[in-house]
């Protein structure tokens, strides 16, 4: 479903020179997978995570969701692309200006969707989330967690082949951490939908990621397996974040 | 010169009803054609300032800083000049320099800068990560800027318009006094030079009274419209 084949991705610092965020990596995510991105602050999450939808232009490499190379596509195509690619982020980012229905009917705008089908998905996928009581509520009104369900119909209405997450519970405390978590294993179960996940904790790759890349100073350490909560890993890095779990 | 009583005041300015009001038209038509021109010309040039910024959709530096040092530019000009050094301009554009139109001219070179500047001031504050997430979705950029900039925005724009309608109000006086007409003309014209400090004083009440009514109109509109 995804494959990142040797993407490179270098920063200007302020001082002149470049930093690599993300050196010459490669993944693979299947269809249907929970994959997880982890590592310490600054090891190239978020940038590796950000190259998948192209928010971050790779400098070498190719980038293949869905059979496509986005590095090749016209800004229209890539746009075309991009629908089919949700996104759910930390701080949220909803449109405070919105009420909770539009801001799950923005996407769908943008695609150009039919009033009546919007409004139908809408409904379907507050539903999904468990907000349907909140629809006429602005985000100001709501709750992080909630705040958050939004975020994921917001991405899940266009029904995306894949979701982007970066740290979606970092915001939250621990038991809204475990209902978000598993809102999205739902929605991966019930749709097949493909979920890339950033995290820092070990804790969110046990609860719901199949596998989950190590990242460290921007490169790929390990790919782990995750069964039955149980993380099969061999590195130290590995290790280290198992124990600041 | 008989000495002003509240009640000569009072007859004296409704006997200028008539004229009263036709200076209220004048200076509200001053202040539609320029505010119009900050609306739709300023706040296009207010998106692009901020768009053309590093970090931004198109950023751009070279374009982005002659941009903005041509908005300085102009904005650096005292009224009292842009209005006197663009009569020529103003006669071509409306074929006469006396008249609110006329003096709609100047007001507009001055009202534009000034609400791009605005403008780009209110689009900063909106959180980069809400633009990012709208990029995400495969919005394109016409719809990041009707969907996402000016609605997130609209309250902060509602009260820079306020802003300017204020600001342009007592500049449209200074435009009136040399030929446009309005309020403020006819303050200096009875107040000033023919001695008829119960007009000037009149008039400046009813400057009050309408600066009052737009800030209120405004600060209820931004607070209705905000859900931030
Ligand atoms: N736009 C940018 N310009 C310059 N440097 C950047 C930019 N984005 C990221 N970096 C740098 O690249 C490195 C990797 O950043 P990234 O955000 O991918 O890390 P991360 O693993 O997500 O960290 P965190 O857990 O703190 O979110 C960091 O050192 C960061 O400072
Ligand atoms: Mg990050």
């Amino acid at each position: 479903m995804i494959h990142l084949n040797d993407v490179k991705k270098r920063f200007r610092r302020p001082d002149g020179g470049w930093f690599d965020a993300v050196s010459d990596t490669s993944l693979s995510v299947s269809a249907g997978e929970i994959f997880g991105l982890i590592g310490f602050s600054g090891a190239g999450k978020s940038t590796l995570l950000r190259l998948i939808n192209l928010l971050e232009r790779p400098d070498a490499g190719a980038v293949i969701v869905d059979g496509q190379d986005l590095t090749q596509l016209s800004g229209a195509e890539l746009r075309r692309a991009r629908q089919n690619i949700g996104m759910v982020f930390q701080q949220f980012n909803l449109l405070a200006n919105r009420t909770v229905a539009e801001n799950v009917a923005f996407p769908l705008e943008i695609a150009g969707w039919k009033r009546e089908a919007i409004r139908q998905r809408v409904a379907e996928c507050l539903e999904i989330v468990g907000l349907t009581d909140r629809a006429g509520h602005y985000p100001a009104q709501l709750s992080g967690g909630q705040k958050q369900r939004v975020g994921i119909a917001r991405a899940l209405a266009p029904r995306p082949h894949v979701i982007l997450a970066d740290e979606p519970t970092s915001a939250l405390d621990p038991k809204t951490t475990q209902s978000i978590l598993e809102c999205l294993r739902d929605i991966n179960a019930r749709f097949g939908v493909t979920i890339v996940i950033v995290t820092h904790e070990m804790g969110v790759i046990r609860s719901i990621c199949h596998r989950a890349a190590l990242l460290d100073a921007g490169r790929v350490v390990e790919v782990i397996n995750v069964e039955a909560g149980r993380v099969d890993a061999r590195s130290d890095l590995a290790r280290s974040l198992l124990e600041a779990a | 010169m008989e000495p002003i009583t509240f009640a000569s005041a009072l007859a004296n300015l409704s006997m200028m009803a008539p004229e009263i009001w036709q200076a209220v038209k004048e200076t509200a038509l001053m202040l539609s054609i320029g505010l119009g021109a900050a609306l739709f010309v300023g706040g296009p040039l207010g998106i692009v300032l901020y768009l053309t910024q590093p970090g931004q959709l198109f950023a751009h530096r070279g374009f982005n800083a002659v941009l903005g040092w041509f908005v300085n530019l102009v904005r650096s000009f005292p009224f009292i000049i842009l209005l006197v050094s663009l009569g020529p301009l103003t006669r071509i554009l409306v074929g006469s320099t006396i008249g609110p139109v006329a003096a709609a001219v100047p007001l507009s070179f001055a009202a534009i800068p000034y609400f791009a500047r605005l403008v780009e001031q209110t689009l900063r504050e909106i959180p980069r990560g809400v633009i990012e997430a709208a990029e995400a979705m495969g919005a394109s950029p016409l719809q990041i800027i009707t969907k996402v900039l000016i609605n997130e925005a609209r309250a902060g724009l509602i009260s820079s318009l306020t802003i300017l309608t204020i600001s342009f109000l007592s500049y449209s006086a200074v435009a009136g006094v040399v030929g446009g007409g309005g309020i403020g003309d006819l303050a200096i014209r009875y107040g000033y030079y023919r001695f008829q400090t119960d007009v000037m004083v009149g008039m400046v009440l009813l400057l009050v009274v309408i600066v009052q009514i737009i800030q209120f109109i405004g600060n209820r509109l931004a607070s209705r419209l905000d859900k931030r």
